[in-house]
């Protein structure tokens, strides 16, 4: 136990230190959802969407963007460490595999949690939206981002194990990550959507995320809401983890 | 304490005296094994290894002592990688048993990395890291406290000479720096058994003695350690006993003194001029009258002789004259002990590789 606190430690240790020296890429990390998406998308479609405060409501997919952005491309190091050699020292030190994955989704879900922050912080100086629950809200939105993140970093660590040569992992996320946004409610609300399209969004999971960010944002506490909606998030993250380790194991194997 | 192996030339002087805790588990400290008998540091039994149908080891059975340094030769795609990666759990045996310092690949492979450490062949280091910074990480990783990892850490680095380098980010190290510092990171965990994957690859003729005094110098403090090389001097010089891999099967183990006896004694090459056709007959009367000539072959194409001797260079003047006697003028006479190379010729069919003399 206390050997596994050391090594995710000194492993997480390790992606800090590497982001500090990706500043460039951290910094169009942090940027890129709240420019591209919330700045030009919201002001581009504030006149034409039927909704009466469109960036506010856009916000909650906003947040659900970066998390997906961010949990999908979570094992993109671990790809890397896989084809420079790196992952070979790693495994053959006498460390539980856990501490890996542990270290990946700290890693991953402390700079989720940053980026949200800053897009709620960049939605709130420029365009005064600000949560109905209040800064209880904020942490619960976190929360949210956590549960839907621990699922997606799960998918995104096996994909990295199971899928050679990195060209094909990023070719694999640009095709999941579109239709994965349209199709669900971070941009229009389901009820909006044509018929076929709201049915395939009720399958996935970044509809309940979108809609449980969205309503701490613009419902406050609805208490029955949100916590049916963490649970069918964790239900996600039991299936992908589940999953995942079942592929994780036999490719350790 | 460390019986000493047959090629005693390499582990004479020089008293052992690593820094650092002293080595335990050796010689008949290892639980079962009786105080005679020193441990088998790895035992491989019958091994096989296959990739989606396609065989790469082909029932390997070998053994490395404690305290020897153990080499694996072969020709690229031997398997050699293969059979280390084995070793160090990364991968399962498809049939056989691997045993490191006792354990089990198997069932046991967190004790069995615990006893190893690891210099992969391809570099594995990070860019965006300092030296110092990726041997903190594997510290961690091997459970070092903070004040004996540091300490490790300092020691290490002045053995592969980077301790000006530490704070740098590998993206400025050269090539060899990264090699270094890849032996580096194997060292830090202070391991029982070493595995080198083709160690001294790529580093400069300075850099490659260093790196082998270090081996000797660990060895005599008790590491013991399994390497591959593709140079044969390397493995002349290094390795108390060599395991020749090819296409996945063990074709020759011994000490490098032994395989080269092994070829049958020193060789005398003869060329006859042209005209000679009775090359047979001066062969037959050879091998009667000498009796320090082992084997001859004859190649009429070549009008050549290929003698094999017993005695040194004792056996020319002799041999010359029976020849002379016989009446058979000498074109050009070729005298040659047997190199690691031409048992590596002789087992694997084919050169090292073109470079293999570099040093
Ligand atoms: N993961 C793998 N999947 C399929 N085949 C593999 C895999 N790893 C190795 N091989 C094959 O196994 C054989 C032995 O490879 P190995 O790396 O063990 O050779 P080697 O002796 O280390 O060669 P080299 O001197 O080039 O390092 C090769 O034919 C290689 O193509
Ligand atoms: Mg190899």
């Amino acid at each position: 136990m206390k050997w596994i606190l050391q090594e995710t430690i000194a492993l997480t240790m390790r992606s800090v230190r590497r982001l500090s020296r990706e500043r460039i890429s951290m910094v169009f990390g942090l940027i890129q959802p709240m420019l591209f998406w919330l700045i030009l998308f919201g002001n581009l479609f504030q006149k034409t969407a039927q909704i009466p405060n469109y960036i506010s409501f856009l916000t909650g997919g906003v947040v659900a963007m970066t998390v997906l952005n961010s949990g999908l491309s979570g094992g993109v190091d671990l790809l890397f460490d896989k084809e420079s050699g790196f992952l070979e020292r790693l495994l053959s030190a006498p460390i539980s595999r856990n501490s890996l994955i542990y270290s990946r989704f700290i890693f991953v879900m402390g700079i989720t949690s940053a980026q949200i922050l800053m897009i709620l912080l960049v939605a709130y100086i420029l365009f005064g939206v600000y949560p109905l629950s209040g800064l209880a809200g904020l942490a619960f939105i976190l929360v949210v981002g956590l549960f839907f993140g621990l699922g997606l970093i799960a998918i995104s660590m096996t994909l990295a194990f199971a899928i050679k040569g990195h060209g094909n992992f990023f070719a694999l996320m640009g095709f999941l990550t579109l239709p994965l946004i349209f199709l669900s409610s971070a941009l229009v609300p389901v009820q909006y959507m044509p018929g076929w399209m709201g049915f395939l969004a009720q399958f996935n999971p970044m509809t309940y995320a979108v809609d449980a960010v969205r309503s701490i944002i613009l419902g406050g506490w609805l208490w029955t809401d949100i916590l049916k909606l963490l649970a069918i998030l964790l239900v996600f993250d039991v299936v992908s983890i589940w999953a995942s380790s079942r592929v994780f194991l036999r490719q350790l194997g | 304490m460390q019986t000493h192996k047959p090629s005693a030339s390499k582990a004479s002087d020089r008293p052992a005296g690593r820094e650092g805790e002293a080595p335990s588990g050796y010689a008949g400290g290892g639980g079962d094994a009786s105080p005679y008998k020193r441990m088998k540091a790895i035992e491989i039994r019958h091994l096989k290894k296959t990739f989606n149908e396609k065989t790469v080891l082909e029932n390997l059975t070998l053994d490395v002592e404690e305290g020897e340094v153990f080499g694996m030769l072969g020709p690229n795609g031997a398997g050699k990688t293969t059979t280390i990666r084995t070793i160090l759990t990364l991968l399962k045996p498809s049939e056989g048993q691997v045993k490191v310092w006792g354990h089990d690949v198997e069932t046991q492979p967190r004790e069995v990395r615990q006893v190893l450490g690891y210099v992969p062949q391809e570099k594995a280091v990070d860019r965006f890291l300092t030296g110092r910074e990726h041997l903190t990480l594997v510290a961690d990783l091997y459970h070092l406290g903070k004040t004996e990892a540091r300490k490790r850490i300092r020691e290490v680095l002045e053995l592969v000479d980077l301790t000006q380098k530490a704070d740098d980010l590998v993206n400025s190290y050269s090539g060899g720096m990264k090699k270094k510092l890849d032996i580096a990171c194997g060292l830090i965990p202070d391991p029982k058994v070493l595995v080198l994957d083709e160690p001294t690859l790529g580093l400069d003729v300075e850099s490659r003695i260093r790196i082998w005094e270090y081996i000797r110098r660990l060895q005599h403090a008790g590491l013991t350690t399994l390497m591959t090389t593709n140079y044969l001097d390397e493995a002349d010089q290094l390795c108390d006993r060599i395991a020749i891999l090819d296409r996945g099967r063990l074709v020759a183990l011994g000490t490098p003194e032994g395989l080269k006896k092994g070829l049958g004694g020193d060789r005398v090459t003869i060329q006859f001029g042209p005209q000679q056709d009775r090359l047979e007959e001066l062969a037959g009367s050879l091998r009667k009258e000498l009796p320090f000539v082992n084997e001859i072959k004859v190649s009429p194409a070549s009008h050549e002789l290929e003698i094999r001797v017993t005695s040194n260079e004792e056996a020319l003047a002799p041999l010359i004259q029976a020849i002379h006697q016989h009446r058979h003028p000498i074109l050009a006479i070729q005298y040659s002990r047997p190199t690691l190379e031409d048992v590596f010729i002789t087992y694997t069919g084919h050169k090292i590789k073109e470079d293999s003399a570099l040093l």
